[in-house]
């Protein structure tokens, strides 16, 4: 099958107002590692459609925004019914009072407008209670089809603003997509936006495929795939949906690829005579290089954002646990000591956690600990949860669930860092393996 | 190829057909025999089906282990005697595991499974070029019940044979 995905789009993002008051440190502030227990009351009236071609999506551009705001959890969305004001004229100034009366803690409003296959979205964000905006007003362009990342641009910029986070609406996930029964699962390569809309298959399930990874700009997708009859790794580029395969050593097993944060290394486990190990080879798949040397399973790596260093898991000890070494290879430090196993480690693109599967008395859970091991934390129970994938902005894991029995099925799910918000991510069928995009 | 449709291997053939459920993903279309009423059927002693339901085609592993068991090396062993006899066949030996596991190391745990079949096959005069290993992990569970009962009939090694070169 053959995608082609429309990305020529131009995307700016103006200044669009007079500066206002910026980085103020009113009331308007969530911290989301403070424990948030009441979400933050916002009113969103829908955007205005400041012309004729634009009615039609309004509602729809105005609905994405409030979505992935409520999303989070740190939200909540004063209905419409409720609103005293209406805004009817994206200039005109702001009746603070009639928010306040419906204690609106912040305030988006915005227009859109349609022309030429083109969609121009501005929006603005007020501190209500402050009387001022927050932050100046910003617009975004592009193509008509493309609505859905112009309001997830605006909720990213808001929901940036406001919790002082990095932003990470705007990015897509790429997963496998399951069908059919346990024992004859289909599976092929999906990628979708982070919310689950616009899902599309990047190969076709005549052969299974696993544990894809986004490579650091989010342009190509590295993956294990049967394509041979045997597992190899595959890199895709998401643009055109051609592949190849990286590296076919008959008598072997290749598979946990993830790419170096500079885009042209590949980090993977090689199977040989029964003994998985850590090795490294070019994007080309040039000068493969051993990193582990052991009879124990060495697999599932991830490199720190720096680059410098890999986690990964092991069961040298016995049993799965976590360990970090050189991304050079050689001597490996354990991290993880508490009872179980630990799998899948991934490094937080902010440097501070690292996210795992952790497995302890028939029970999965998805976990976060410090880079050194200490302050563990679950974040999940399950019966089979596994493969956490951090947003953007390290502070979402999505991972995979799956049921229990015969009639069993995966779905991805996701979970705040701190262990709040947990829900599945709203799409059609199965889904498992999932991998976050940078922002885009 | 060899004919030997003896009345005794006939009714021990029949029995076992009747109770034994070839592997989902194994296929049962050798190179058997092309005349005669019983060839390529289970008491054809070449045919691939004789391999599967009376040399016995698969050996199960206990939770993340990859040691064959005293049982299962008797299995491998009578593998290996019949692909000495039958030197037309080549052989993929497929590691899986159960669903309890993460997928890349259960990916990493049936090929340790895999490869415990093929060295002790090699180690009997089987040619090591005869015999290669795929991994599935977790991918292809012939049991679907999330239980012990069907966990045990997951962790398994399956020689699945081939024609070979030399047909």
């Amino acid at each position: 099958m053959k995608i082609i995905r429309i990305f020529m789009m131009t995307l700016l993002a103006v200044v669009w107002l007079v500066p206002a008051a910026l980085a103020q440190n009113g009331p308007l502030r969530i911290e989301i590692t403070e424990g948030v227990i009441e979400p933050l009351p916002i009113a969103v009236p829908e955007f205005i459609a400041e012309n004729a071609a634009a009615r039609s999506v309004v509602a729809d551009v105005t609905r994405t925004v409030i979505a992935d705001l409520v999303g989070t959890g740190l939200f909540r969305e004063i209905p419409p019914a409720a609103h005293i004001s209406k805004v009817e004229n994206f200039a005109t100034p702001i009746q603070y009072a009639d928010w306040k009366a419906i204690n609106a803690q912040a305030l988006i409003t915005g227009a859109v407008s349609v022309s030429g296959g083109k969609i121009t979205v501005k929006f603005r964000l007020f501190d209500v209670f402050s009387d001022k905006p927050l932050g100046e007003g910003l617009q975004f362009a592009g193509t008509q089809q493309s609505w859905r990342r112009m309001a997830h641009k605006v909720a990213d910029a808001a929901y940036s603003r406001i919790t002082g986070e990095g932003a990470y609406f705007d990015s897509r996930v790429v997963f496998v997509s399951e069908t059919g029964p346990k024992n004859a699962r289909q599976k092929r390569l999906g990628i979708m936006d982070y919310d689950g809309a616009n899902v599309q298959f990047l190969t076709d399930s005549s052969a299974i495929v696993l544990a894809p990874r986004f490579s650091p700009t989010g342009d190509r997708v590295i993956y294990t795939s049967y394509e041979s009859g045997f597992p190899r790794i595959y890199v895709l580029d998401v643009a055109s949906v051609t592949r190849r395969v990286l590296e076919d050593n008959s008598g072997t097993m290749t598979f946990a690829p993830r790419l170096h944060p500079d885009g042209n290394t590949v980090i993977y486990s090689l199977e040989k005579g029964g003994n998985t190990d850590i090795y490294r080879m070019g994007i080309d798949g040039a000068n493969p290089r051993r990193l582990t040397s052991n009879p124990a399973i060495d697999t599932a790596p991830s490199y720190s954002p720096d680059g410098k260093q890999v986690v990964f898991e092991s069961d040298r000890s016995g049993s799965q646990q976590l360990y970090i070494m050189s991304a050079d290879g050689g001597e490996a430090k354990r991290i993880s000591f508490g009872p179980g196993r630990y799998g899948t480690p991934v490094w937080s693109p902010k440097n501070d956690f690292i996210a795992f599967t952790k497995q302890n008395k028939g029970r999965f859970h998805i976990g976060v600990m410090r880079t050194d091991g200490s302050e563990e934390r679950l974040l999940t129970a399950s019966f089979l949860d596994e493969g956490p994938t951090w947003a953007p902005n390290g502070r979402v894991i999505m991972f995979t669930r799956e049921t229990r029995g015969a009639d069993g099925v995966s779905a991805l799910y996701s979970v705040d860092v701190s262990g709040r918000n947990l829900k599945r991510v709203r799409m059609n069928g199965g889904g498992s393996d999932p991998s976050w995009s940078p922002l885009q | 190829m060899r004919h030997m449709t003896k009345m005794a291997l006939l009714a021990v053939g029949l029995v076992l057909a009747a109770c034994t459920n070839s592997g989902l993903y194994s296929g049962n279309n050798g190179p058997g025999s092309q005349s005669g009423a019983t060839a390529g059927s289970v008491d054809d002693p070449t045919s691939i089906a004789h391999f599967q339901q009376v040399v016995g085609d698969r050996v199960l592993f206990a939770v993340d282990q990859s040691t064959l068991s005293d049982e299962g090396r008797l299995t491998v062993l009578a593998q290996a005697n019949w692909l000495l006899d039958n030197p037309e066949y080549t052989a993929v030996v497929e590691g899986h595991a159960d669903e309890q596991g993460t997928r890349e190391y259960n990916l990493a745990l049936g090929a340790r499974r895999a490869s415990a079949v093929r060295q002790l096959l090699v180690a009997q005069g089987v040619a090591a070029g005869r015999i290669s290993t795929v991994s599935y992990g977790k991918e292809r569970p012939i049991e679907v019940c999330s239980a012990e009962s069907c966990y045990a009939q997951n962790r398994r090694a399956v020689t699945v044979l081939a024609a070979g070169a030399t047909g």
